[in-house]
């Protein structure tokens, strides 16, 4: 479980976030979302530490996040995996290599031990013998797989994800939810992602915080969405016209 | 008064920040395997990699200054055999280890600051940070230790080479025989100059490394950022290798 606390998030006068409180669960999918330049990614770094707040407190279970030094802050770490939107996978090494680089930091297997934990969370992933092929020999798709398979080699217990449909086609980026999803159940991992894809939304969303410049407004499930009479949450899941007459069909008919 | 201000505010900023990385950078090691992994690759790169250019530079700067002083002591009352006194202690004082490294913070000094300038854009940095890794430690360290390793190396030949082309010059040029300007390069030798020297190589080793990586870690933006970066750290890095030059000439020299 992860508790953000009266966040507060400013760059010079700029404030960027504006009391943010809120908990993600374990064992749960828990989507940001919001439209772009609303502070996800900014609330995402102040929530893996890669930004202090201004103001308020981020827990990780019962620790108090914020008010760790570094080696502390690296030891929860070790309990944490990130997908980013780009992937961040190093480009002068193979995909077992970028697996397998967190296991060579951090724990004393032999090559054996890690080999056979590489081609575990590659085939979780459904990318067997992949293992010697260089980021830049497979797809988007491929990346974001190799990415979450390098997340999750260390089982944590926390998983972020910063966007991780964008550039995908709409059918791979399902594959991924998916994946993100089961992985998720199967491990009971606190999973936070930061999305503007409604398919996400609908597909996974267990929980769902809705940012809007800066400001938690809604927080809800899918089944909550379409009910809702939030307008900023309704505005900004039915944008387009043709998600609006899906809407109107599905109201009509139910 | 703000206008006045603002450089040294800006050099002090930058000086605390360059200390608190430095400070990072040299904390105990996650695993001294992936560092001395990390350690032997950079050796290869900077020793290696640079061992054309420093014959190249090194050949024509011992030319050069046994042409100029043949040319200078032409007609006068001083023995010819003095040339290859003076390529000797120039190439051991001055040439080698300066020219050297101001040539390696042009090719060795950028492509640090590129190469970590890119890791940055790119996120390799967040997502090592996110799995627990000093980043401050593994990127900059094993290059620091590399570096004060080899380039000490790469000036002792450099100094060799310039000895040679000085000998290759004034024996080619028909003005002096072989014995008499090996008879120069063995007369008047101060073991102390090589002492200077390798005092010299180990500092300016050390600034050309860590001001490069420093201008690499904190880049900001896009590419052209990344390019400033790039000069900027071969600039400050020249003009500290001058400054620390003069620096050590005065204490070991007074």
């Amino acid at each position: 479980m992860i508790r953000a606390e009266n966040v507060y998030k400013s760059f010079d006068e700029n404030e960027v976030l504006k009391d943010i409180s809120i908990t993600f669960e374990a064992g749960k999918t828990n989507l940001i979302i919001g439209r772009s330049g609303a502070g996800k990614t900014v609330f995402l770094k102040l929530l893996v530490g890669l930004m202090q707040p201004t103001k308020g407190k981020i827990w990780y279970s019962d620790v108090d996040f914020t008010s760790l030094g570094k080696k502390e802050v690296r030891q929860i770490r070790m309990d944490v995996g990130m997908l980013f939107q780009g992937s961040a996978l190093f480009d002068s090494l193979t995909t077992e290599e970028n697996i397998r680089f967190p296991l060579d930091m951090f724990t004393n297997m032999t090559s054996k031990e890690k080999r056979q934990q590489v081609d575990k969370v590659l085939e979780r992933v459904n990318l067997e013998g992949s293992n010697d092929k260089y980021p830049s020999e497979i797809s988007g798709g491929m990346q974001k797989r190799v990415g979450i398979a390098r997340s999750i080699v260390l089982n944590p217990k926390y998983l972020f994800c910063d966007e991780p449909n964008s550039g995908l086609d709409p059918k791979t980026a399902l594959l991924i939810d998916e994946l993100i999803k089961d992985i998720t159940y199967e491990n009971n991992i606190t999973t936070v992602i930061n999305t503007h894809d409604m398919n996400s939304v609908m597909g996974i969303g267990d929980n769902i915080a809705l940012l809007y410049m800066g400001q938690l407004v809604w927080t809800g499930n899918k089944s909550e969405v379409m009910g809702s009479d939030n307008e900023l949450l309704q505005s900004f899941i039915f944008a387009s016209p043709f998600l609006q007459r899906l809407r109107d069909a599905a109201l009509n008919k139910g | 008064m703000d206008f006045i201000l603002r450089a040294p505010k800006r050099l002090l900023f930058h000086f605390g920040r360059y200390l608190l990385l430095m400070r990072n950078a040299f904390n105990r090691p996650e695993k001294w395997s992936m560092y001395w992994k990390e350690i032997l690759r950079q050796m290869d790169d900077i020793g290696i990699g640079s061992i054309v250019i420093v014959v190249l530079i090194s050949v024509f700067m011992g030319a050069v200054a046994a042409i100029q002083f043949i040319y200078q002591l032409d007609g006068q009352l001083i023995p010819k055999y003095y040339i290859g006194y003076i390529v000797r202690d120039l190439a051991i004082i001055e040439s080698a280890p300066t020219i050297t490294c101001l040539v390696l913070a042009g090719k060795v000094g950028s492509n640090m600051a590129a190469e970590i300038g890119g890791m940055r854009q790119k996120e390799h940095i967040d997502a090592m940070e996110i799995m627990g890794v000093n980043t401050a430690g593994y990127l900059i360290m094993p290059k620091v230790v590399a570096a004060l390793v080899v380039i000490p190396m790469l000036v002792v030949f450099s100094a060799f080479v310039a000895i040679l082309g000085g000998y290759i010059a004034s024996v080619g040029s028909g003005e002096l025989t072989g014995g008499e300007y090996l008879r120069g390069t063995r007369s008047f030798f101060l073991p102390n100059n090589v002492n200077m020297m390798f005092v010299k190589s180990l500092v300016f080793a050390f600034l050309l490394t860590t001001v490069s990586c420093y201008k690499g870690y904190f880049v900001k933006g896009g590419s052209v950022e990344l390019g400033e970066a790039s000069t900027q750290a071969v600039v400050y890095s020249n003009i500290l290798i001058l400054l620390a030059d003069y620096i050590i000439a005065v204490i070991l020299t007074g």
